[in-house]
Formats: C-alpha cells, structure tokens, sequence
C-alpha cells in the first residue's frame, strides 16, 4: 500500500528552484533587485508580485480540494469583487469598500457552500452555476464598461509599498499568515484532512463534515475576492469580462503542483503557494526568454499532464492496495 | 407507460421553457415570431449545437469535457493557416483537422481510461494545449477567402421572407439528428449509457469500457472540430481566441436540456433545445436592445440553478423509496405470475 | 436431470490465494453438480468472496485447478468466466440501473439491423425471456424502476440466457423481504430442473435449509466441510460454521456479579428501526460488558449503530442516567461519552493518511471542537501515553497509521475512544482481522475497562471469547434479539443453540 508520508516539499521546492535558474539562465539579471522610490523591482519581485493573485486562490483552493470538493466559481468571484471594489472606490472609503467586496466573496462562498453541504451537489456541478452566472453578475455591476477609478486607497493595493515590499505581496503574505493561523493554529486543519482522508469514519468519530464543507467554500470565497481587489488595484479598473479569467484552473494547477491530491486528504497550504509561484515563475520564464507568450499554455498543459501522470502510478498503485485490502470481505 | 414519460419530463419540461420564452418574446416583439428569427437562431448557434451533441455523449457517459472550446478556437487557426498560407484545398484541410480532432480526442480519452484520473483534469490540460497550440500557430484574426468559403456561405435554402436554412445550421441540425441516432438506436449509445449508470457493472456485463471511453472522447472532439468548421465558415477568418468559454455554454446547454451531470440520463434532443433556450435569450437581449448581454450570462446561470435543484430533488425522491430491506410484506411487485406456485 | 456422483458440473481442486501475506483462501477443494443447489457458508473473512472471484477470474488465484464439465478452463476475467459458462449475480446487483429492463437483458448482444438495434425485436425477446421465469413486466421501464428482486431475476436471466451452465448467486436475498425470496426461490428451482449448476451464499440458515441440496463451509480460508443437508443438522452447521468444539467451550469466566446491583448507564425500550432491527430492551451498566453473538447479517451492527446514533431509531426511547435522550448522530452519543469502534477499520474506522498521533486524538478534539485545538505537545502525551499502554508497533506516534497492521490500527482505534474518557464503548469484532498476540492484549484490555467501571457493548463472532469476558449476551437471529443469556448461563452451547434455534436451547427466549 503506496501511503503517502507528510511531505516536506522537496520536489515543489526543487522545481521553483530550477526554474528560478532557468530564468537566470535565459536573464542574467534575473536576481537582480534595486530599490527605486521606496519600492523594490525586480523579476523576481516581479514574480511574486504578479503570483500573488493566484497565490490568494489557492488558500482557498486548496482547503476545498482537501475535502473532496472543487471550487470553479474562483475566477468569477475575483471579477464580482474587482467591479464592486472600482465601483465604489470613488465615492466610498477603503474599509467600506473592502467590506463590500469581501462580503460579495463571503456571500459567493456561503451559496456554492450552501449547494455543495446542504443540497449535496456534487462540487463541479454546484460551483460550474456560479462560474457561468458570476461574470454576468459581475458586468451588470459594472454595467458592461471597463469601470476605471482613481481613489489612491484603492491603488495602493495593487501598485503601492509596504517598506519596499510590493503591496499584492504583503497581502497574499498576510493571507498566507491568516489561512495558517486559522487552519492549523485550530483544530480546523485536521478535521479537514480527516474529512477528505475518510469522510465516513471522521463522521463516526463526530466531526461536523457539513459545517467544515461550509467553511472551506466561504474561506475559498474570500480569497477569491481578495485576489479580485488586488487585481483591480492593479490595473486601476475592473473588467469583468476579463478578470480572473481562467484562474480558477491556475490555482487547481497550483494546488495540484503543491502535491494535494485532487481525491483529498492531506494537505499543504504552503506548497499549493509555492505551486503558484511556479506557475508564475514559467511565465516569467517564458516572457524574459524571449520565446511567445503564446506558449505559456502549452507548458502549462505540458506541465498539468506531467504532475498528473507522476501522481497517477501511486494512484493505481493505490487503488490496487485498497482493491487487495477490501477484496476478500463482504459488508 | 408513465414511467416513460417520467424519464422524458426534463427534456419536455425544456421544450415548455423554450416554447413559453419564444411565446413571450413574441408577445413582447410582434414580428419576433417569424420563420427568419428562427432561421437566424440556428445559423448563430450551429457551432454551438454541434459541440453540445458531444458534450451530452460525454456527460451522460459520467464524464465531462472542458477542452471542446479550445479545439473550435485551434481548428478555425488552422483551417485559416491551411488554406490560406499553405495553399491546402479546404476539403482536405476539413478532412485533415477532422483526423487531428480523433487522434487528439482519443488520447484524452486514453489517459482519462488508463490512468484513472478524473475527466476534468485531463480535459483541462486538453483545453491548455489545443488553446496554446493554436496561440503558438497564430494570434492574430486570419481571413479566410477561399472560394469554396463564400460559396457556402451563400448556399442556403430560402423560405419566402428572408429565411434561410444556411449551410451551418443544416449541418447542426444532421449532427442532432445523427447524434440521436447514434445514442437511442445503437449498440454504443447503449453503452454510452450504461457507462453513466455504473462504469464497475458495465464493465461485470462484458462491455468494452476502454473502447467505449476512447470512443466517447475522440466523437467529442471530432464534433468539436466539426463545430470549429461551421464556426469558421460563420466567421469567414481564423483565430486563436475564437470561442474562449464554449465549453462552458456547451455543458450549460447539456444540463437545462435535462442531462443529468452525474451521468446515467439524458436526450440529444434536449441539448439541442437547451441551445435554442441560449440563442432566444441572446436574440431577446438584441431585440430590447437596451439590455445588456451579461442578462444572458445570469438567465443562464438561473436556468442552470433551476435546472439541476429540480433533478437534485427528483433524485431524491426517486431515492426514498427505494431504501428498503428485509421488509416484512410489502406489496407483491408488479404481475409476478404463475411461476410462483411450486412443488 | 439425473444426479451423478461422478461427473461433476464444476470441480474445484486446491484453490489458495493470499493477498500481501494473508492467506484468504487455503487449497480449497469444491463441487458442483449440475442441477444442484449448493450453500456456501462462512463467516466474514472465512473466504466465500475470495473463492468466488478466484472462480469467475476477477482475482487471479495462486494455485489449483478448475474443470467444468471436465474440461480445464481458466477464466481471467469476469467476461470470459461468462462465455466458458460461469455467471455471477451479486448482491449488489451489477447491471445499469438507468438503462431499461430490454436493454440491460442484451446489452452488448442487442439484435441489430444495419447497425441499429431491433429495439422492438428486443423487447419482444426480453419479454419472452422473463415469462420463463414467471415475470411479466414492462420491459420498456428502466431497472431502477422495479424492486431488488425483480432486478436480480434480471440479472439471472441475462446470466443464464448467455448460456450459463453454472450460477454464482452472491447473497442474492440480503435485501429481499420474504415474499420476494420465494419468488426468487422459484425461479432457482425451475433453473436447477433445467439443470444449471448453482452456487448459494448466503447467511440465512433458513433458506439454506428451505431451497439446498448440500452445503460447504469455510472457516478462515478452509474447507471446513461439505455435507448433504439432510447430514447436517442447523446446531451442527453453526459449530462448523463458527468452529468451535463444545468440549473446548469451558472457558475460564470471571467471577460474575449480579447484574441489577450495578449502575445503568443506557437503558434503551423498544427502541430499533425499520429494516434494520427489530425493536429491542437493553440496559448497560457501568463496570458490565453485553456480549452480541449472533451470524453475519442477524442484526448485531445495526444494533450499535442505533446506540451510536449512526443510524437514527426510529422507535423507542433510550435514557442516561434516567433522563429521556434522543441519539440522532454520532456528535450526540459523543456528548453522552459514548464511544464506538466500528466493525469496518479501512473504511470507518482509521483516516490511512493521518499519523498514528492524529488518528487517536481525532475523536478527543472533534469533541472539544475546532476552535479548541489540543497543544501539540499534550497530543503528543496522550498518543505516547496511548502507544506505551496498549503497546502500539512501531511505537513513531508520526507515521500514518495505513501502514501500521491490522492489530496495531485497531489498538490505535481504541486509543481514539479511550482518549474521550468514555462511559460506554462499543466495540463491533474488535478482534477481526488481527494477529493472536493482539488478540489477547485487546481482551485483556475489555477486561481491565470493564473492572475500572466503563460499560462496555461488544459484538464478536468468536464465541470462545465472549464468553470469557461477557457478563451478558445476547443472541442476534434474523435482525432480531431473540435470546439473552446472563451470568452462568453464558456458555457456548447454550449460545450456539440459541443462534441455530435449536430446541434443547437453555436459554431464556423473550420478544
């Protein structure tokens, strides 16, 4: 029986690691960082600034694949918050704006949660509603435009600094340190990695499956609109059209680079964040390299099928284990 | 009888939707309700109509495909290039992409068979490279102007008023037609299926499932390029961003057609009427004129809601009662006969 | 068809199979005549499912041999099984659910023209198919439609129509209520008039004894014996079945006590639930341990997943220390320090990726909740407190617990309860599927909760040790309490006798 043993992250580490030369190799001043206007600049600022999206969906991606589920709906949510955050940010402050457009993250999260818990549908289906809905939602917010706003509090989450660091960085950090804090400074981290282990032995041992399933999907909402407000803040506008689009399956990536198993269970947070920076790290790559930024999608394809196919043996090998163990013996 | 009809009361309860929307529209635009505006419906949702005869094979068989948008986008690149640049003459281009559809659609469905993984994944990383490969072939909106291209685009079978039947839509409409054919009245629709029903008990009863999955994935696909075809013709050009979201408008056209996203139920028909349900609200939406097209977006997503709350509820009821065991004496089932007296 | 001893139907010789060091089957020899009905008999884990997917080759087998009308046949798949001429019906019964009664009878074989299929000409067919065995139905219906029994007569006659010449029937009749297994029985009958072969598992000794020519028994992968019923009475077939030699059966017991001068903790009325088990009494007192016995199936599981709350009663009362209590889940028996090791260790019991650490404090923090978490460093006293008192190997609290044995996840299962200092723990064959050394300590252990006050529920197939720790058992036949026996009644006799039924039972019947 092919288990797997807490993973200390090697390969993951070792893989960003070799594509951070890789970079150096094809950009000699790839490491290189200077300090200009009290903000750090780089590429490999550049990388983790431009990760940082995806990085904040994988928080919560990861929580929810870790309990068997999936959360589709993630880059439609990043375009919900990103048009409330624009919308408002002219005539409202920051924390009324954050609020607004956490809350929409925090509603979207409680609905696919409220689909998946309470109506039992299966997670694809129950988040594919939102994913088609959502971006419609968020261009009636927007009313259709490109919304573009001007508030400094706003920009400064995409293009400002803290003490040099790049504000999208500071707050996927944050979240980084929250997310932790929450899943493993409770009890929450083990009761989902029981509940995506073996749902029905962790009911019997008096887990609240349901509640957890609950939590992931609202924490899986509220990442997704961070990451919507730091994208908007970014380019200074919402685009609902555009926004986040296609995330959803960078952070599935990402978790899955990070070694969680798409059938749930264990689980890294840190490693579905070092899975995004990989990925941004090969965009990176490929634009500095000079090669199209058209391939980017076929590495990415390249790359989802190699981490599937690595996974796959120990699958089979896994099944087989679990065919021979259940095989003699009748309920 | 009625058990029958009960299987049939999602895609009846779709053709209701659509008839109560057409007639709506028609109440609202007096000249809404004529043979052009449905003529149009089927020209602009040809594409779409083709891919989603596929995608209700491959849900109905317990699997999904997210790639099918990409190949529409990388095979109307290709066309483009092929007649355009490399001087190849446009039926052989359609029959060469048509074989590069198969191979690719059966690889796919080769790893999802052998390797166990989960369609979605695999088909995600399908939808990666068909639309990477046609960003590497070109990115930019190629004219196609062979002869052949406005020929077609020209034939079409006209009925009075300014209706025609063009060329996009009667292939849709042959696709539908062969496609239910194909699921209700042959071997491997039986086995379509019975895939979605139990993959272990298909497997117990002797059926090939490698060779039913390969075969599922490479038709998806090669619908998905035919679609790609129509598509170009459509457009008259080739490119690379064409039809990002397809597979999307595809699956939601599946499911309010009644197909049951788990597997197991559903109808060729129903799809088709789920993309005439999309193609009415986009036409309402162009005929307000002061809507905007995210309405479609959100109407669609409500159908979707409504659509599977109703099979999760029917799911459930048909469930109840069949949570039985050991019993004591419950109704005889259904006209057990003579065999029952014994020595 | 005449019955001859020496032509065989099928004949098994030698079969063995062991699964990663565990024997499963142990050079099993079996027969099978044509036009006979054959029980195969057993305990879980005696080796009936292994014995028959080595037969139809969906497990490849290790060694022996297989002749069907006396010639070899090696079938390597349950298709192929299928065209040398060996069918399999299951209890779950393996055809498409949603696809309709026609389709299921010819699927892969359906009559075609120009390659669409006859649908008429099929349903025609499958209607004339199922008249044979007495059913009249609309064959236009998908499956689902129609009961459990119905469904396994489909799938008999898709069996037998492709030519079947042997019939495994997989506990056919778990799920069917009597009037549906007589009309199962009928269409067994006609096909052993056709003279087809068939194979019966099943664990109702009833209907062993109503519709079987002769009966084989497994016990712990071997051939524990074959006999023509009329040569082996019922109380006979439950000692073979269950294997145990009375002469051995006087085991040293403690010294007993009485039981009223103890401490109810649960006293449960009436309570049970429809198709699960009938309504029962039962009283647990601190520092006293009930013992159910009964075969596979007689209802000792739905027992304690009723107390468990696992699943919800839907009659009767149960009461704590005198006050009324409703147990509609797992979390409310936790509140009333219940704790429950359930029969199923893979799939219920251990979490295989968590470490051994994470698996015994489990239950111990869901009940303390999320928001509460145990400080690491007391997770580590208790699962080192845990390792070192039930002997736990290797004794690494960081090593997932899928990798330990069977014995040492179960001690780990124990440990998760005993971590919640619970008032009652149930225990379902907490001695399953482990080594002897194991076996013993876990004895030893109920012993020494039973003498600290815990109240304990046990449920155990091995008789020779319920007796020895029991204060009280209770005999489980066809999902009903049917016999209590206590104090120095308890013995394995009178516990045999109880589950066979037989007359010269000692035991105190009541509802």
């Amino acid at each position: 029986m092919a288990l797997r043993l807490p993973r200390v992250g090697t390969a993951q580490i070792g893989a960003l690691a070799l594509i951070l030369a890789a970079n150096w190799v094809v950009s000699p001043q790839f490491f290189d960082i200077r300090l200009q206007d009290g903000r750090l600049f780089g590429s490999l600022i550049d990388v983790l600034n431009r990760g940082a999206p995806v990085a904040l969906l994988s928080l919560g991606m990861v929580l929810v694949i870790a309990m068997r589920g999936i959360d589709l709906s993630v880059g439609a949510v990043m375009a919900i918050s990103g048009a409330i955050a624009a919308s408002l940010a002219d005539s409202h402050s920051l924390p009324v704006v954050l609020a607004a457009a956490l809350g929409a993250g925090l509603l979207c999260g409680l609905w696919n949660g409220f689909l998946v818990a309470v109506l039992g549908i299966q997670p694809i289906v129950a988040t594919l509603i939102l994913m088609v809905a959502g971006r419609g939602i968020a261009q009636l917010i927007t009313e259709g435009r490109i919304v573009t706003f001007t508030s400094p509090d706003l920009a400064f989450l995409g293009g400002g600094s803290v003490l040099g660091v790049p504000t999208p960085i500071v707050l996927a950090l944050a979240m980084l340190a929250l997310t932790l804090a929450v899943v493993r400074g409770t009890a929450l981290g083990l009761m989902i990695e029981a509940s995506g282990g073996n749902p029905r032995a962790s009911a019997l041992a008096g887990i609240g499956t349901r509640l957890i399933t609950l939590a992931v999907y609202v924490w899986s909402g509220l990442c997704a609109a961070l990451a919507g407000i730091v994208a908007a803040a970014d380019i200074l506008g919402a685009d609902a059209n555009n926004a986040g689009l296609w995330l959803e399956l960078d952070a599935i990536l990402a978790v899955v680079i990070g070694g969680t198993s798409l059938f749930g269970g264990r689980f890294s947070i840190i490693l579905a964040v070092v899975g995004a920076l990989i990925i941004q790290a090969m965009n990176t790559g490929i634009l500095l390299s000079g090669l199209p930024p058209e391939t980017n999608l076929v590495v990415k394809a390249v790359v989802v099928l190699a981490v599937l196919l690595a996974q796959s043996p120990r699958l089979g090998a896994h099944l087989a284990g679990l065919r021979v163990l259940f095989g003699p013996r009748k309920a | 009888m009625i058990r029958s009809l009960a299987r049939l009361m999602p895609v009846l309860a779709t053709t209701a939707v659509f008839l109560a929307g057409f007639l709506l529209c028609s109440l609202v635009y007096p000249n809404f309700a004529s043979m052009r505006v449905v003529m149009n419906l089927m020209t602009d949702n040809a594409f779409l109509g083709i891919v989603a005869v596929g995608m209700t094979f491959v849900i109905i068989s317990g699997g999904i495909d997210l790639s099918v948008g990409s190949v529409i986008g990388f095979t109307t690149v290709f066309l483009a290039l092929a007649i355009e640049r490399w001087g190849v003459p446009p039926l052989m281009a359609f029959a060469l992409i048509l074989i590069i559809c198969a191979a690719f659609g059966a690889c796919m469905g080769a790893v999802i068979q052998y390797f166990e993984l989960p369609a979605f994944i695999v088909t995600l990383a399908g939808m990666f490279l068909a639309r990477g490969v046609s960003f590497l072939l070109s990115t930019e909106s190629i004219p196609i102007n062979a002869d052949l291209y406005a020929h077609l685009s020209d034939h079409a079978i006209r009925f009075g008023t300014g209706a025609r039947l063009t060329v996009p839509a009667m292939i849709m409409l042959a696709v539908v037609i062969g496609g239910m054919v194909l699921l209700h009245l042959t071997r491997f629709g039986a086995n379509v299926y019975a895939l979605g029903g139990s993959r272990a008990a298909t497997a117990l009863m002797g059926i090939n499932v490698p060779r039913t999955t390969v075969l599922i994935y490479t038709l998806s696909s090669v619908l998905a390029g035919l679609s790609g075809i129509v598509f170009s013709l459509y457009t008259s050009s080739g490119y690379s961003l064409s039809a990002v979201g397809v597979e999307l408008d595809a699956i939601a056209a599946v499911v309010i057609g009644g197909t049951l996203l788990s597997g197991g139920y559903g109808f060729v028909f129903g799809s088709f009427v789920g993309v005439l349900i999309q193609g009415l609200i986009q036409t309402y939406i162009s005929f307000d004129g002061s809507l905007s097209s995210w309405w479609a977006k959100i109407a669609t997503g409500l159908l979707l809601f409504a659509f599977i709350a109703f099979q999760q509820i029917t799911l459930h009821l048909a469930r109840r009662p069949a949570r039985r065991s050991g019993r004591p004496s419950p109704p005889p089932p259904a006209a057990i006969a003579q065999g029952v007296a014994r020595p | 068809m005449p019955l001859t001893d020496d032509a065989p139907l099928l004949s098994l010789a030698g079969f063995s199979k062991s699964f990663a060091g565990f024997v499963a089957l142990d050079r099993v020899d079996f027969t099978l005549r044509a036009g006979e009905i054959h029980a195969l008999l057993g305990e879980n884990g005696a080796g009936k499912s292994t014995l028959i997917k080595t037969m139809t080759g969906v497990v490849t087998r290790d060694a022996g041999t297989m002749r069907l009308n006396g010639a070899e046949i090696a079938p390597r798949s349950a298709e192929e099984a299928v065209k040398a001429g060996i069918a399999t019906v299951y209890q779950e019964v393996n055809l498409a659910p949603n696809l309709s009664v026609a389709q299921n009878l010819f699927l892969g074989r359906q009559p075609t023209r120009f390659g669409l299929v006859r649908e008429r000409e099929m349903r025609r067919r499958a209607a004339a198919l199922l008249t044979e065995f007495g059913l009249a139905i609309d064959v236009s219906s998908p499956l689902e439609s129609y009961s459990v029994a119905i469904q396994h007569i489909v799938a008999i006659a898709r069996a037998v129509d492709q030519s079947a010449r042997v019939l495994i029937l997989d506990e056919p009749t778990a799920s069917l209520d009597a009037h549906e297994v007589e009309v199962l029985f009928a269409v067994l009958r006609q096909l052993q008039a056709r003279g087809i072969g068939i194979v019966f598992v099943t664990h109702f000794l009833d209907q062993v004894y109503a519709i079987c020519d002769r009966i084989t028994v497994l016990r712990n992968g071997r051939l524990a014996g074959t006999a023509p019923i009329a040569d082996l009475p019922r109380l006979d077939l439950v000692r073979l079945m269950l294997g145990r030699e009375l002469s051995e059966a006087t085991a040293k017991r403690p010294p007993h006590v009485e039981s009223a001068a103890r401490t109810p903790v649960a006293t449960f009325a009436a309570f049970g639930k429809e198709g699960q088990v009938a309504p029962f009494d039962l009283t647990l007192r601190a520092g006293h341990v009930v013992g159910l016995a009964g075969l596979l199936g007689s209802g000792r599981t739905e027992t304690v997943r009723l107390v468990f709350g696992a699943e919800k009663a839907d009659c009767g009362t149960a009461e704590v220390d005198g006050r009324r209590v409703a147990i509609g889940s797992p979390r409310e028996a936790m509140r009333l320090r219940f704790g429950y090791c359930p029969e199923e260790r893979k799939t219920e019991g251990i979490v295989a990726d968590l470490t051994v650490r994470e698996n015994i404090v489990l239950a111990l923090q869901a009940q303390r909740g999320a928001l509460a978490p145990l400080p690491r460093r007391e997770q580590d006293e208790i699962a080192a407190k845990f390792i070192r008192l039930l002997d736990i190997r290797p004794p690494d609290p960081e090593r997932p617990i899928g990798l330990l044995s069977g014995g040492n996840q179960q001690k780990a299962l124990l440990a998760r309860w005993l971590a919640t200092s619970p008032r009652l723990l149930i225990l379902d064959e907490p001695t399953r599927g482990i080594d002897v050394g194991a076996h013993a300590e876990i004895i030893a252990l109920i012993r020494s909760l039973c003498a600290e006050g815990m109240a304990l529920l046990v449920v155990s197939s091995e008789l020779e040790e319920i007796v020895t720790y029991a204060d009280e058992v209770i005999v489980l036949r066809d999902r009903a309490h049917v016999a209590r026996l206590s104090g120095d009644a308890v013995d394995v006799p009178a516990i045999l006798a109880a589950i066979a039924d037989a007359p010269s039972a000692p035991a105190a019947r009541h509802a």
